[in-house]
């Protein structure tokens, strides 16, 4: 068994394991942090692949970003050493419920199905020449449009968070 | 290098982290907690993308880029969301999603 064969075992090991704990934990920031080690392993598995440029983006962007984010809104929003309640017995039969059937479903149709054993075509490399190439391209492969409407997208995000976010003048709360 | 691991169990790994985000979904009452299930339910997601593109087309770079455009798109959905549960929480302080139907006029 090469080592990595052994890599992806380990990383899909600390992913299942911390995503349970991502949803079990009863203190939040814990959860939190859990949370950034599934995305940690998940940018260990796009290395793995030899996909560097989807594992930077990875690192960057979920990890740093969206767990700093999500950190942050529970330092305003909790007090730190806040326990959660168990969930009810209803909810939590209905969630396991729906886990078990669909995960047991989807697995066995990945079982059955027949994926092609061997692909015979050269495989095109992910360096950054390829990507950026097929990014801003309008020919064929090109996603140049879907570009520009995540650009347009993201300011449109930024504009409308700061606009909720912001303070109403009028009253004065006390936050 | 990718030899010796089947594409399923790439995808039996990510197949068990999506439910057990939806099972989070369903089961968590805390706002925060909803969108770490969204989460993962988006990484699980991605992790597909790239196995495909990765063992059945490895010739192109599609499933690459949709998964860099669904980080954009998570990134923009969890800046809103979070700007509306710090205003839930100026306004009812708590955030539990029993309490979110009192903001309506």
């Amino acid at each position: 068994m090469s080592f990595n064969v052994v890599m992806f075992y380990v990383f899909s090991a600390i992913i299942l394991l911390f995503s349970l704990l991502t949803i079990t934990s009863r203190r939040i920031l814990r959860a939190a942090v859990y949370l950034l080690f599934v995305l940690i392993a998940t940018a260990g598995v796009y290395f793995l692949l030899e996909y560097q440029f989807m594992a930077a983006v990875q690192l960057t962007l979920y990890a740093g970003g969206i767990v700093v984010l999500i950190i942050f809104s529970i330092l305003l929003t909790h007090h730190i050493s806040h326990l959660f309640e168990k969930p009810e017995l209803t909810k939590l039969l209905m969630g396991t419920g729906v886990a078990v059937v669909g995960s047991f479903l989807t697995i066995y149709t990945i079982l059955t199905y027949p994926f092609p054993e061997i692909v015979t075509t050269t495989p095109l490399p992910a360096t950054m020449e390829n990507i950026g190439a097929q990014l801003l391209g309008v020919e064929k492969n090109g996603y140049a449009l879907p570009f520009e409407l995540i650009s347009i997208l993201l300011l449109a995000a930024m504009i409308g968070a700061i606009v909720i976010a912001k303070k109403d003048k009028s009253k004065n709360s006390e936050i | 290098m990718i030899e010796g691991i089947p594409i399923q169990h790439f995808l039996i790994v990510s197949t068990l982290m999506f439910f057990i985000g939806v099972a989070g979904f369903i089961m968590r009452r805390n706002l925060i907690t909803i969108l770490m299930a969204i989460e993962l339910i988006l990484n699980s997601v991605n992790i597909n993308f790239v196995i495909f593109n990765r063992y059945l087309y490895p010739d192109q770079l599609q499933g690459h880029f949709f998964a860099i455009l669904v980080v954009g798109i998570a990134a923009a959905e969890a800046s809103v969301a979070i700007a509306l549960i710090i205003n839930i929480y100026r306004k009812l302080k708590n955030i539990d999603v029993e309490n979110v139907n009192e903001l309506r006029y």
